[in-house]
């Protein structure tokens, strides 16, 4: 039992001073649905860390599980040096933001604020002074009074997270927070959220299912797929270097494009160039603004090919266009907005920006 | 005959046979209340054709009779009473109802509703054989015991049916906020249902005052307010009883109405409710 106590991940995080929450080899099982299988993640003091992932991916499960509504069915939790996963969810430094907020619709905004206070017996006049500091801070002062019917989806979110951040738990979990805003408020409040964080200095653990929004926000960002990691990373480095095709294409557009390797010459297609990667089948990674409408004069070591328009979707700035080779390969390019695009296009991109994957369809 | 089917969209307005098969309903439904109403104020007591000389005679007869006041006294307490015994037991049945799973949770469901559809004769005779076996004279107390038990049925019915609608994510929420299982009963769970235990308890109270069929069997030498008026009626109908006929009917339908709004106003689901006779009428069957 003593051995038990003090796993390698204890010591690890103690290493690593900056460690806040040690996830360690968390396995949950419903029955015999497998939802999460074997996650280990590190969540450092002050980040942002998001867990992305579409809907039945464990990302929920995981976030439900730091908190203390589900029990693991396997793997240990260290927060501080302490067994998090043992203790119960009122004795922990955590607090969570609901994706529906959950207020309690029998309290005021501000009794709602006041809620985690007043259970932990604080003095009224303690719990009136850091209620309004919270309130103040979500900008929420004017509706202190209010019932949380009576207030928008918004205000409810704000004062959804000061009643957890008036607790000054030691991390904070946000459950899809924002998914049940219009996409305006919603663009508004990642800035807020962010801002909000910096301020306060604590560390989120920040689940969605939304790309972009993971994109905006975080320090690092844990890509989940079928219970399991699928690279964690800061979003530029995920961005740029995909770990996974899926990662590839979930987190922004991409095109896969299976090469076959022999000799120092990777072949797609009809296409080819010089590669650095090893003889055999690889998967490469080429994002749509890396392509670009060809030079009139060459570039030496680009690659050209010439294709049919067959769809356009116009972004604003920008415009993405589907290309079909004469040999079937399809193509996703990104240029900017010309109304004009029409017929038969050649286009170049450096095989540079090309980057191998691992195919997650394999794994 | 097209307003059996729903899904019609003609017009029946002009059914004049549905207009006056609904006054016939009606008037089966109410004239007798009608009747027993405007009679309590009829001066020529219970005979006589049109009802004349109006006057609350009859009424401070009633407000003078002890007999009846002290079964009226009665009553209150045998449903207040059952009232509290019907929701101590009924609100942690539903409870476990909602939230616990156990082995046999399925026949605890139908033996939990089971009374809510059994006859109150099989209730009343069933327990006075125990009470006999068991020694235990007849007395209010007997009664109190009854009507609590048969209760507990409609206590766990609508408390039940407010847990479903409950949102399990506050009561997560307030033990991530730092109270524990106890404190976020009393805090969240309980004030969430208050409603539901409000309503409950006006219709247990309601039930229990016209209660008749069990009380019959475990009455002992006080009577409650029903069995007063019908051992009355052996002597012939009064234009007394009328009047306590009157009060009860108004007190039934005041505390029916509170009792309905409530409901309206938790945004009640019936549905649950009647899913769960359903249960136990099936749980009876089988």
């Amino acid at each position: 039992m003593l051995t038990r106590e003090q796993p390698v991940a204890a010591l690890e995080a103690s290493a690593t001073s900056s460690t806040l929450l040690d996830i360690h080899k968390i396995a949950k099982s419903f029955g015999k649905n497998v939802v999460l299988r074997g996650i280990s993640l590190q969540v450092a003091e002050g980040e942002f860390l998001t867990i992305l992932g579409e809907s039945g991916s464990g990302k929920t499960t995981l976030l439900r599980i730091i908190a203390g509504f589900e029990s693991a069915t396997s793997g240990e939790l260290w927060m501080g040096g302490e067994r998090l996963d043992r203790l119960p969810p009122y004795k922990r430094r955590v607090n969570t933001v609901f994706q529906h907020y959950a207020l309690f619709p029998h309290l005021t905004v501000e009794q709602n604020v006041g809620y985690g206070l007043r259970v932990a017996k604080h003095s009224a006049s303690e719990i009136d002074a850091q209620v309004e500091q919270a309130l103040a801070r979500v900008k929420m002062t004017a509706y202190a009074k209010a019932k949380p019917s009576k207030i928008s989806g918004g205000q409810q979110q704000r004062v959804a997270l000061a009643r957890a951040l008036v607790k000054r738990p030691q991390l904070l979990l946000l459950d899809e927070p924002l998914s049940a805003l219009d996409a305006n408020l919603r663009r508004q409040m990642q800035l807020e959220l962010k801002s909000l964080q910096r301020e306060v200095g604590i560390s989120f653990v920040f689940v969605t299912h939304d790309q972009d929004e993971a994109m905006v926000m975080s320090d690092r960002i844990a890509l989940l797929r079928a219970g399991e990691l699928e690279q964690v990373a800061t979003p530029r480095e995920i961005y740029s270097r995909p770990a996974t095709s899926y990662a590839a294409q979930f987190i922004g557009h991409t095109n896969l494009l299976r090469a076959d390797v022999r000799d120092g010459v990777a072949h797609c297609g009809s296409l080819f160039w010089t590669s650095q990667l090893p003889d055999g089948s690889a998967l490469l990674s080429l994002r749509p603004e890396n392509i670009e409408v060809a030079a009139p004069s060459g570039v030496p070591g680009k690659v050209r090919f010439r294709g049919k328009l067959r769809h356009k979707a116009f972004h604003g700035a920008s415009e993405l266009l589907q290309i079909e080779c004469a040999d079937g390969l399809l193509f996703s390019v990104r240029t900017e907005a010309r109304s004009d695009w029409q017929g038969e296009l050649e286009f170049e991109f450096d095989p540079a920006d090309a980057f191998p994957v691992r195919n997650s369809e394999a794994a | 005959m097209e307003f059996l089917v729903s899904a019609t969209n003609g017009s029946i307005r002009g059914s004049r046979w549905l207009l006056l098969h609904s006054v016939f309903v009606f008037a089966f439904l109410y004239l007798p209340i009608a009747v027993l109403i405007v009679y309590s104020f009829n001066g020529a007591g219970v005979g006589g054709f049109p009802p004349r000389n109006l006057t609350l005679d009859w009424y401070r007869t009633l407000f003078s009779d002890g007999a009846i006041w002290e079964s009226v006294g009665n009553s209150l307490i045998v449903a207040a009473v059952a009232v509290v015994i019907a929701l101590g037991l009924g609100i942690p049945a539903a409870l476990a109802l909602d939230r616990a799973q156990f082995p046999g949770k399925t026949l605890f469901r139908r033996l939990v509703l089971l009374p809510l559809i059994l006859p109150g004769i099989i209730t009343g005779l069933s327990l006075l054989m125990l009470f006999n076996e068991a020694s235990i004279k007849l007395s209010l107390l007997t009664i109190v015991l009854g009507h609590g038990t048969a209760l507990i049925s409609v206590a766990t019915t609508e408390v039940f049916a407010g847990l479903q609608k409950l949102d399990r994510a506050q009561e997560e929420a307030s033990l991530d906020l730092g109270a524990n299982y106890w404190q976020t009963f009393l805090r969240v769970t309980l004030p969430n249902l208050r409603l539901s235990i409000i309503g409950a308890a006006l219709l247990i109270f309601t039930l229990s005052m016209d209660e008749i069929a069990v009380s019959f069997f475990l009455i002992g030498r006080d009577n409650t307010l029903p069995l007063e008026i019908w051992g009355r009626l052996r002597r012939g109908i009064t234009p007394e009883i009328n009047a306590i006929s009157t009060i009860i009917f108004v007190f039934s339908l005041v505390a029916i109405v509170l009792w309905y709004r409530l409901r309206r106003s938790a945004e009640g689901s019936p549905e649950v409710a009647a899913e769960l006779i359903e249960t136990a009428v099936q749980g009876a069957e089988s």
